[in-house]
């Protein structure tokens, strides 16, 4: 059986991918498939920690579903904020994105 | 306990009846005056039927004394007591509830003709200021509501139960007064001396009010001793047993006992209210009130509230037997008495005699109390309501004749000057000398006796009345008992003054009723003056029933063992109030006849009559040939026969021994110049420097207070308002609204966080 730390430094390396777009793409889609990265990251710890502890309680799995869940409609409502940002400003840069400057 | 006649639970509604009227007439009726004064009428005629059917029903039931009829309710928490809402029915309140609402009602029907209700209103008649002849009174509503206020002041007041009910009434009483004396508030006079109603009405409220916060404290320290205020209370053997032994000790007086102080102290009320010496210089100027006012409330009923006060609290001033109370109280009684009747015998306004004259009378009451002759006080009681109302009723309807008689010759028919004597006093042409033409005067009177007959019958009928007239008039039987009593019980003085005071009572009747009735007219009001107006149906009928109860009710008190007609009498008045007199342990029983107060009782009535007829049955008016239908041009033309031989005596007594100046002087002035030291004193000297002096000081530490906050606190504020708004806007550039920038922010904490978890020892 494949050991548990492996998958821990997969979702680990998963993770610094989807951190990396998440802070350094500059079109906010890239932004939002970062973000969906980082969650699958999590996503596979969580798996891989259910299979290694007890098999018979399906916590882990229950949670990785519904993070799935959240992330779908994440994605949807960032989506429609973007076209709603796009029709506004015709642009989904997020560099020229700072309306919340205090 | 006997059976109670049912009619007696009707007896708290008798002041209630004519409040009644009091309060529709106020709201809602006042604009008819004719429905105005129907309400009153109706309301104290209701409780004046009701009355007497209670009053005659008790005359049946055995031991009534014994056994008053009380009816009460918890009414107001004081301490640990309750003090009731509360009325009693008792022989004595019965004897008042006979004669009270009884002489309202009469005075209620006179009051429409005088008031002139039924005819036109005057063009040119004022509000406040009584109406020309043939008009209505502008605020005849006004005067029927007062009344009937007073009425139910006064019928509440003889039913009381208990302190605070009596002083409740008596409060109402006083009120009323005030507001009826100055009802011709407009009122004024070209003379600057002569009082105004208005102030006439002032001056009787400030004057009761002396006496009556001195028996408030006699009330607030009977409350203190016995713990009660109810009259049943109170009078218990025991209480008055205790209150005459437990003594106080004054400066000066040492021990007095608290029956003695609180007697005094109460007595203090009945003065004021009774216009006893020294607080009797109110009643005369309370003649400024229209005459009903001065029958009703200054002769027959309210003044009799003193007289009634004391006989209520009877037992309380006798608990010490013969005790300085009493004493005092006929040392004021009897020196009133003669005081008065001396000063009644100069006067020349006609009202103003009857003032004096019931002064002297009640005088008479308190001597009468004052010696312990306590029947005799309570009949004198009724009897002077009656006759004093008829003779004050019977000048108020002269001065209406004269009035008329005026008006006619001053803005009427011109006839007066064709017979050579319109320039008499008055003169049409000259309206300013026609207001001086004074009504009141008896020396613009004389020969009205067949103008006006029926005023002038039932005044002469109350004229005998009060001097006492034997055997026939109701004063007769009064004033001998008062006399008969002072005589038995050996008050030798009281005696000798009484029947001076009676003589010269007399006199003055006599001088009175000769000079506004007989002899020759003195001016052309009085030849013109008449009694045909349609108001003098209203008057006259109340005078002619007075006139008879001023004979009659001398009837109930003949005393059984007087000399023949004493066979026929069984005395009802003494029989019915015995029983309270042994209740509450007042000697009441009948006195052996004597002749000596009865020779003298005769030889002073007569006596006086007699002289009063010689000396004035012809008077001098030099100058002026009356008999020639020559007239006076001003009244002091009039000689008063007296002037002369009593020479400064007449002086004195004319300005009523200088007590309106002497208090003038003292308490008007004194009470004046207290006022100005006092202003002085506040504004200039001390209070207002020292108010002053706090406001400076006051400024100049709240100068410093600004100061300090301006430069510390106000800085203090701003200065952390300043570094806040610094640091902010040092803070502020990381603030770039750059999502990813925030997020780089959060990623780097948790790895900083996550590696100093790892790294750092545990």
């Amino acid at each position: 059986m494949v050991p548990l730390t492996w998958y821990l430094i997969l979702a680990a390396g998963l993770f610094c991918v989807g951190a990396f777009g998440a802070l350094a793409r500059r079109n906010a889609v890239g932004v939002l498939m970062g973000i969906e990265l980082m969650l699958n990251a999590v996503n596979i710890n969580l798996v891989a920690f259910w299979r290694y502890t007890d098999v018979s309680r399906t916590t882990g799995q229950m949670f990785a579903i519904f993070v799935i869940a959240v992330a779908a409609a994440e994605a949807a409502v960032g989506l429609a904020l973007l076209i709603a940002i796009y029709r506004q400003r015709n642009t989904v840069n997020v560099e020229e994105l700072d309306l919340m400057k205090g | 306990m006997p059976e109670t006649p049912a009619i007696f639970h009707l007896l708290p509604i008798l002041p209630f009846l004519p409040l009644a009227a009091f309060v529709v007439i106020v709201l809602w009726a006042h604009r008819s005056k004719k429905l105005s004064a129907g309400i009153a009428i109706g309301g104290i005629g209701l409780s004046w039927i009701i009355s007497w059917a209670i009053v005659f029903s008790s005359f049946r039931l055995e031991s009534f004394g014994e056994h008053p009829f009380r009816v009460f309710r918890d009414w107001l928490p004081i301490g640990r007591a309750w003090q009731a809402f509360g009325f009693a029915l008792d022989p004595l309140s019965a004897a008042m509830l006979f004669m009270v609402p009884f002489i309202c009602l009469l005075i209620f029907i006179y009051a429409v003709g005088y008031m002139g209700v039924g005819k036109p209103l005057g063009l040119h008649d004022e509000r406040g200021k009584p109406a020309e002849p043939g008009n209505v009174d502008k605020l005849a509503s006004r005067f029927f509501a007062y009344i009937a206020l007073f009425a139910a002041g006064m019928i509440g007041l003889i039913l009381a139960d208990n302190l605070i009910m009596f002083l409740i009434f008596w409060e109402l009483m006083g009120l009323c007064s005030y507001l009826l004396i100055g009802f011709w508030f407009a009122r004024s006079y070209d003379d600057p001396k002569k009082i105004t109603p208005k102030e006439a009405g002032l001056k009787a409220f400030l004057t009761t009010r002396v006496g009556d916060t001195i028996m408030l404290a006699g009330i607030f320290l009977l409350y203190a001793q016995t713990n009660s205020l109810s009259f049943a209370d109170i009078f218990r053997p025991a209480m008055l047993e205790q209150l005459a032994t437990s003594t106080v000790n004054l400066p000066l007086l040492g021990a007095v006992s608290w029956a003695t102080i609180i007697g005094i102290l109460i007595f203090f009320g009945a003065m004021g209210k009774s216009a006893q010496f020294p607080l009797h210089v109110w009643l005369p100027d309370a003649m400024e009130g229209p005459t009903p006012v001065s029958a009703l409330i200054h002769a027959a009923t309210m003044v009799s509230a003193g007289v009634y006060l004391v006989i209520r609290t009877f037992p309380l001033m006798q608990a010490v037997d013969h005790g300085p109370a009493l004493q005092f109280i006929a040392i004021i009684g009897t020196f009133t008495a003669f005081f008065a009747a001396s000063i009644a015998v100069t006067q020349n306004d006609i009202k103003k005699v009857l003032a004096y004259s019931t002064i002297s009378q009640l005088g008479f009451m308190f001597a009468a109390l004052g010696i312990g002759a306590y029947m005799a006080a309570i009949f004198h009681l009724l009897t002077h309501a009656f006759f004093k109302a008829l003779l004050f009723l019977g000048s108020g309807s002269v001065i209406h004749g004269m009035e008329h008689g005026h008006h006619e010759t001053a803005h009427g028919h011109g006839d007066a000057e064709t017979r050579g004597h319109g320039e008499a006093a008055v003169s049409p042409h000259h309206p300013g000398a026609a207001s001086s033409f004074d009504p009141q005067d008896m020396r613009n009177m004389g020969g009205l006796f067949h103008k006006m007959p029926r005023t002038a019958w039932t005044f002469l009928i109350g004229g005998l009345a009060l001097s006492g007239f034997p055997i026939v008039t109701a004063g007769f039987w009064s004033k001998d008992e008062i006399l008969a009593d002072a005589w038995a019980h050996g008050h030798n003085i009281v005696f000798v003054v009484l029947a001076f005071s009676a003589l010269l009572t007399a006199f003055y009747t006599m001088r009175q009723i000769l000079m506004t009735f007989f002899g020759k007219p003195r001016t052309a009001a009085a030849a013109h003056a008449n009694e045909h107006d349609s108001i003098f149906t209203w008057m006259t009928i109340p005078l002619m029933i007075l006139a008879v109860c001023a004979v009659a009710v001398g009837w109930v008190g003949i005393p059984t063992t007087f000399p023949i007609l004493g066979n026929f009498s069984t005395n009802p008045l003494e029989h019915y109030i015995a029983g309270l007199g042994e209740a509450l342990r007042i000697e009441v029983a009948e006195l052996p006849f004597n002749r000596v107060p009865l020779a003298t009782s005769l030889i002073v009535a007569l006596g006086g009559l007699l002289v009063g007829w010689l000396i004035y049955r012809k008077v001098r008016t030099p100058g002026v040939n009356l008999a020639q239908g020559e007239q006076l041009t001003a009244p002091e033309q009039f000689v008063d026969p007296l002037e002369r031989p009593l020479g400064p005596v007449y002086r004195v007594l004319k300005n009523k021994y200088y007590f309106d100046e002497l208090y003038g002087k003292v308490f008007v002035k004194g009470t004046q110049r207290l006022a100005n030291w006092l202003y002085r004193f506040d504004d200039l000297w001390v209070i207002d420097p020292i108010v002053d002096g706090v406001g400076k000081v006051g400024r100049r530490l709240s100068e410093i207070g600004q100061w300090f906050d301006t430069h510390v606190v106000d800085a203090a504020v701003n200065g952390v308002g300043a570094i806040t708004g610094w640091f902010g806007s040092a803070v502020r550039v990381i603030q770039t609204g750059k999502a990813q920038n925030y997020l780089l922010v959060a990623l780097v904490t948790v790895s900083v966080l996550l590696g100093a978890f790892l790294l750092l020892p545990k």
